[in-house]
């Protein structure tokens, strides 16, 4: 699966992505799943809110972390998220 | 005393509350203990609260109500909002029998964030015969309100030998009813499966054949809806990673109150599981013996002792193990490497003897009859 790179990205309502003070990570529940998130993956799918699309993403990480060629990476993940199901693009 | 004291303790991670042994089902497979009945007594509202609010605090985040059949407990809603309130991912694991679309609507507002419905067959006359009442239509019309109301769905199916040649239609009525998810479960040979395997447990090539469709199907629908397999492990060489680890990953509360390191655990004899009602989750799980003692690998005998891959499954699954060779600290016999492996195979043979059979003994329903007698 392909990020379309004009469309919004929204994180699925079908999960959930949840700080978890006893792990001290971010996380995603489903029906009877999770899955433990690193940082960076935790704030891609953070902005992914329905209102940003993928270079609106790229361009705000690199701002937040005063750094630049993210977007291959930030990508990557995307799509993992997308072909998982964590995220949608209508 | 099997556990040490050296073995590093992770916190739960899954709450599995057993509500209540009371179900309008009698499914031949449940995975309740046979002797369910002379558990009569269940948990308050607020033991309840108090074990999810324990639980949650040492870091349990998936919790599913269970039973028996959960809705039979009329706080369900009040637990609903309590499990909501704590941040915890909630599931209903239910029959979908009694539950109606106000129900739905309430529980949502609750806070509830899933509903599994299980379903028996893919025909009306299996459904109902199985589940030993009528609730086929009734089960679909669940399936449909669920998604309407914007839930996830998990339709579950045990497979045996009843219905494993329906695999094709039950895929095709997944598709149909919309199902997110849909949980294949090959029936697990404890409880009332145990007493009934030789009518449920198909043969090696009816396995081979519904998994070949399964996978093909799961190919189809990529994308659209994601099906969970859960292999029959009598034919597999090496056992599973029973409960990913004993104490490591998942608490089981029972009606009464009982903590159990799985919701099989109760059959072992002389673990002396602890109660909710004396002691709190954190001194169960981390110093009660009952959850120490299959802990890490110390307790293991030969061959698991000096096996090379002891750390991939931890010698199996000790409630099988104690229900095939009569000691619960041997080998899983579904090990090939287990000396007893030859049980597994002779419950394959006597299952397809009893398939061949012209006067196959009728399966043994569940129900507080049946599990009177078999106490």
């Amino acid at each position: 699966m392909t990020i379309n790179t004009d469309r919004p990205l929204q994180f699925s309502p079908m999960h959930r992505l949840q700080w978890e003070e006893a792990q001290q990570k971010d996380v995603i529940l489903y029906p009877e799943g999770m899955v433990e998130l690193n940082q960076s993956s935790a704030e891609i799918l953070k902005l992914c809110d329905g209102t940003r699309n993928l270079d609106q993403i790229v361009s705000e990480l690199e701002h937040k972390f005063a750094t630049t060629g993210l977007t291959n990476d930030i990508t990557a993940f995307l799509e993992v998220a997308l072909k998982n199901g964590w995220i949608q693009q209508n | 005393m099997a556990g040490s004291n050296k073995i590093n303790i992770t916190p739960p991670r899954w709450l599995l509350a057993e509500l209540t042994y009371a179900c309008p089902l009698q499914c031949p497979y449940c995975a309740n203990p046979v002797d369910y009945a002379q558990y009569q007594s269940e948990l308050s509202t607020e033991d309840w609260k108090r074990v999810l609010s324990q639980a949650r605090k040492m870091g349990a985040v998936q919790l599913g109500f269970s039973g028996g059949e959960p809705l039979t407990r009329k706080d369900l809603p009040d637990l609903v909002q309590h499990a909501k309130d704590l941040g915890y991912y909630s599931n209903l694991i239910t029959s979908g029998y009694g539950l109606t679309e106000a129900k739905i609507v309430q529980l949502k507002e609750a806070g509830l964030d899933h509903i599994q419905v299980s379903i028996q067959a893919s025909t009306q006359e299996l459904n109902d015969h199985l589940a030993g009442t009528e609730s086929y239509h009734h089960k679909r019309e669940v399936a449909r309100l669920v998604k309407k109301h914007g839930y996830p769905m998990v339709l579950c199916v045990v497979i045996h030998r009843e219905n494993i040649h329906q695999m094709p239609q039950i895929l095709e009525m997944a598709e149909e009813l919309g199902a997110d998810y849909l949980e294949l479960a090959n029936t697990q040979y404890y409880g009332w499966a145990h007493a009934n395997r030789d009518l449920l447990m198909p043969t090696k090539e009816q396995f081979e054949q519904a998994e070949a469709t399964a996978q093909a199907f799961k190919e189809k629908v990529a994308g659209k809806m994601k099906i969970y397999y859960v292999i029959p492990d009598y034919y597999e060489d090496r056992p599973k990673k029973c409960m990913n680890g004993w104490g490591t990953t998942f608490l089981t509360i029972a009606p009464d109150g009982v903590a159990l390191p799985c919701h099989s655990a109760r059959e072992l004899p002389g673990l002396d599981c602890p109660n909710v009602k004396d002691y709190s989750v954190e001194q169960i799980w981390n110093e009660s013996r009952a959850f120490n003692f299959f802990r890490g690998t110390d307790w293991m005998k030969e061959p698991c002792r000096s096996c090379d891959e002891k750390e991939k499954d931890l010698g199996g699954c000790r409630c099988q193990a104690y229900l095939l060779t009569g000691d619960m600290y041997n080998a899983d016999p579904v090990c090939t490497k287990s000396p007893d492996h030859h049980l597994i195979q002779a419950a394959i043979d006597s299952a397809s003897a009893s398939a061949l059979a012209s006067n196959e003994k009728p399966l043994i329903f569940r129900n507080s009859k049946n599990s009177r007698l078999m106490s």
